[in-house]
């Protein structure tokens, strides 16, 4: 059993009366892709931006590679999410620079940890927009001249240009035409299995998490009620919630 | 053969020794005094000392006189002869509990202990140009006196804080900071924002508190109270331990209601917004209200997504003295740097027509 | 001058600004707050090198003042007064005299000395401000040495207009760790920055803020290895003097295009016109 390279125990988290989070522990071991599903108000973008280091729980420890992420400090942190980690938001727009060009939104990382040869740094970028499948000629174009689903494949880009180990994903198909959705999940898939990523992706979607997870965790009202290999909680959801949620799917 | 012009030294010399005569203008006209300017343009030198953070009738008008009636340059006047006035300490917090009134009105209440007091003001005055005023030596008839007081009032803050229906401040005995001395930094706690407020441009402030009663960060506010009037200033020296009175001064002090903040936990309460000025300046101390209050977004929860509630964008644009130097420094050559945007412009499309061909 | 100090400020000022020189000097590149005070000159006319020369000037030093690199333009007029009035000290035009050089938009060409100091007037201290206008935000920014914005306007530039854009407060790179405004001199003059056996100071009035760069400090203009940083200048020779290698001045003749070019340093060109008669009549 490989080492984690994020663990997390006891994670707390209250916003007034509301538990946001309760006791929870998740793992995530290299290449592995699991999926935090759940209805809005389960907690799960919570525990995303916990685990991220973006917000701080009441109680509990988050560890990259044996690290307290939230002892760290912030300069740590960000040095973090743009080397070894990446974050794809759910609105493009908020991960992207949108006065920036499609070279300018790749390069950026490349430029923030020390290159400076521009010729390299702008066929490093179309190599990435090649892998994601964004037309070579649009890397001088504005995102604002893309599609929703183009938006999201450069956001990807941009997040993957350093090779991070781990990549947050906050519902990256959201606000998604349902086709446009499809082909953006079977990107993230080989692109998690060419580069070896981990991936962990924050979604509602019970397909989108059988078709990109090996692991999934059901949350509900702060709380991990069910998780195990993929298949398994899909084929045979063991708690009432998780039966309800597959049911729903199937019934859709 | 050409000579580079010089000269400038000269030229300067002629151009002030010009300006001096027009602001001097027809010399068969009678000269400005500065007791005419300081009794009768008051509200000028009400605004010279509130955006010259400095309260000097004197002084304020003599600006007024220097500048040909450009307040903000009168302001800017004041303000640099303050810098050089030595300074032996803080006054004690003014009361403005205990202001002697001249006028005193609040929109929350129909009738209230110490009444409307209307005092002098434009307000449903008919804005018809009088062209008596044209006339001078005119004899005009004075106020009628009224036979008794103003009673005593209390603040219409302190009958709704004692309800529970309104946020006391809290007291709080830390030293204020000083943007007379130090720099204006970020997070800007209340007292600095209202310290920036205070001197700040009244135009801005008023545009900005407009903006926050048509949409731009929505306060609902009323006017809880203004009240206009004299107060004593007070200064404990530390040789003596025990506070002596320097002086009266003129002030605006002017408190407005909000919508009500709370929570499941909190019971929901009035907030305020309030505003403080030398002189009579009510359009002012309204407009520093609302603009305080819509400052105050972040701390009560709300989001902020107006003008007026963007800290930095506000206290770094309210002065005017600043504002007015660096609109104006364009004035001054730029050629150098011009010369360079010339030299790259001219490359860039040099190497563009190039690459065409 | 009645009734005021020796230049202008009191003692307890002075002291505070030294204070922050000292600690720029400390941190090259770095802005430091400082309680600027209401001058009687315009903000954006010069308040924060005012500042500074007053709180550096002593009664022997002797100070040039220079805008747009030449003595006699009139803001340079303006302030060489002020001090003359405020302070009494000797003033100069030629640069080898000086001991104090205030500056705005110019280095003189002539090279400087350890025993000399130049004040420049900054009109916007933060070089990353047309990129992000929140002082938060850029102090995060400074914090983390996190400039990436800055390279990715670079870079935006080349893709763009196959050239950098910027032609004037050319951003630098502070001994190794500061991104920096040299202030708005042409970008032609950030190389005499580098390693300069001068002291160098900002100052900042409207913005409150100082800073410095220590004589032979590292200063290198941001740029890729395959676009290189190059200097600008009107490929063109002084009318007056000939120099080849001089920061020109584009002086219009008449209204059918006629143009001829000056140095754009009027102490220098003198210099050199004075070294030629010499020449000449040898």
């Amino acid at each position: 059993m490989t080492t984690p390279l994020l663990t997390a125990q006891g994670l707390d988290l209250r916003f007034g009366s509301i538990a946001a989070l309760s006791d929870v522990a998740i793992d995530i071991t290299a290449g592995e892709v699991v999926a935090i599903v759940g209805e809005s108000g389960s907690g799960k973008t919570t525990l995303l931006r916990v685990l991220s280091g973006l917000m701080a729980p009441d109680s509990g420890t988050v560890r990259w590679l044996g690290e307290d992420v939230h002892a760290m400090g912030e300069a740590a942190r960000r040095r973090l999410m743009r080397t070894d980690w990446g974050f794809v938001h759910q609105n493009p727009r908020d991960g992207l620079r949108l006065a920036v060009s499609a070279g300018g939104n790749v390069g950026e990382r490349l430029m923030a940890v020390g290159a400076r040869h521009y010729g390299n740094i702008r066929s490093e970028a179309l190599s990435w927009l090649a892998k994601v499948e964004i037309d070579a000629n649009r890397i001088d174009d504005l995102p604002r001249t893309f599609s929703g689903g183009m938006q999201q494949r450069l956001q990807i880009a941009r997040t993957l240009v350093t090779r991070p180990k781990l990549v947050f994903m906050d519902e990256p198909t959201g606000g998604l035409d349902v086709s446009v959705q499809a082909r953006l999940l079977d990107l993230i898939r080989s692109l998690s299995r060419e580069l070896g990523l981990a991936v962990l992706i924050v979604t509602h979607d019970i397909a989108a998490a059988r078709l990109l997870a090996d692991r999934i965790l059901v949350m509900r009202r702060g709380a991990v009620v069910e998780q195990g290999l993929t298949d398994r909680v899909l084929d045979d959801p063991q708690h009432p919630y998780t039966q309800l949620l597959v049911s729903s799917v199937l019934a859709a | 053969m050409y000579v580079a012009v010089k000269g400038g030294e000269k030229a300067i010399s002629a151009a002030h020794a010009w300006l001096e005569e027009t602001r001097r203008g027809d010399a068969a006209i009678p000269e400005l005094t500065v007791a005419q300017i300081e009794q009768q343009m008051g509200l000028a030198v009400d605004r010279v000392m509130a955006e010259g953070s400095c309260h000097d009738r004197f002084l304020a008008a003599l600006a007024i006189k220097q500048a040909k009636g450009d307040l903000i340059e009168a302001a800017f006047l004041l303000r640099a002869y303050r810098t050089t006035l030595p300074r032996f300490g803080a006054s004690d917090p003014l009361d403005t509990a205990a202001m002697r009134l001249r006028r005193r009105i609040s929109a929350t209440y129909k009738d209230l202990p110490g009444g409307q007091v209307l005092g002098p003001t434009f307000d449903y005055t008919h804005r018809l140009l009088d062209f008596a005023l044209a006339a001078e030596g005119e004899d005009r008839a004075s106020a009628p006196e009224a036979i008794t007081p103003v009673a005593a009032a209390p603040r219409v803050t302190e009958l709704l804080a004692r309800e529970g229906l309104m946020q006391r401040e809290a007291a709080d005995d830390a030293e204020p900071g000083d943007l007379t001395r130090q720099p204006l930094t970020f997070p800007a706690e209340r007292p600095v924002r209202l310290q920036n407020l205070a001197r700040g441009d009244e135009g801005f402030l008023l545009a900005l508190g407009y903006s926050t009663q048509r949409g731009y960060g929505n306060a609902h506010p009323f006017v809880g109270e203004i009240r206009v009037g004299h107060i004593a200033v007070e200064f404990t020296p530390p040789e003596l331990g025990f506070p002596i009175a320097l002086g009266e001064i003129a002030i605006t002090e002017c408190q407005m209601v909000n919508q009500f903040k709370g929570s499941r936990s909190e019971p929901p309460q009035f907030t305020r917004g309030y505003g403080l000025v030398f002189g009579h300046g009510e359009r002012r101390a309204m407009a520093m209200s609302l603009v305080d209050r819509g400052l105050r977004a972040a701390e009560l929860g709300e989001d902020v997504t107006a003008p007026a509630q963007d800290a930095e964008f506000v206290l770094y644009h309210s002065d005017n003295i600043e504002a007015t130097g660096f609109v104006e420094h364009l004035k001054l050559p730029h050629y150098v740097d011009f010369q360079s945007e010339l030299e790259n412009l001219r490359t860039i499309r040099q190497s563009a027509a190039a690459a065409a061909e | 001058m009645d009734g005021y100090n020796f230049a202008y400020l009191d003692e307890a000022t002075k002291r505070m600004i030294r204070r922050a020189i000292l600690k720029a000097v400390a941190i090259p590149g770095h802005q430091i707050p400082f309680g600027g005070r209401e001058m009687p000159l315009p903000y954006g006319w010069g308040t924060g090198g005012i500042q500074v020369t007053a709180s550096i000037l002593g009664p022997d030093d002797t100070l040039k003042v220079i805008d747009q690199g030449s003595d006699d333009t009139t803001n340079a007029i303006s302030i060489r007064r002020f001090f003359t009035r405020v302070a009494g000290v000797a003033t100069t035009e030629h640069t080898a005299e000086a001991s104090i050089i205030q500056t705005r938009h110019r280095i003189p060409e002539r090279l400087l000395r350890e025993d000399q100091i130049m004040v420049y007037q900054v009109p916007q201290p933060e070089p990353l401000f047309k990129l992000e206008p929140r002082r938060t935000e850029t102090k995060r920014l400074h914090a983390l040495a996190d400039y990436g914005l800055m390279h990715v306007r670079l870079y935006e530039d080349i893709a763009r207009l196959g050239h950098i854009a910027k032609a004037y407060d050319y951003p630098v790179m502070v001994n190794g760790r500061y991104l920096m405004s040299p202030s708005p001199i042409p970008a032609f003059d950030n190389p005499k920055m580098h390693r300069m056996p001068a002291l160098q100071l900002f100052g900042a009035g409207r913005e409150k803020r100082i800073y410095a760069i220590p004589p032979y400090t590292e200063v290198r203009s941001l740029d890729f290895e395959d676009h290189p940083f190059r200097p600008i200048r009107a490929p063109h020779s002084c009318a007056l003097c000939g120099s080849g290698d001089t920061y020109l001045d584009e002086v219009i003749t008449d209204d059918r295009g006629g143009r001829l070019f000056v140095c754009s340093d009027t102490d220098h060109c003198a210099e050199r016109q004075a070294d030629a008669a010499k020449e000449a009549a040898e």
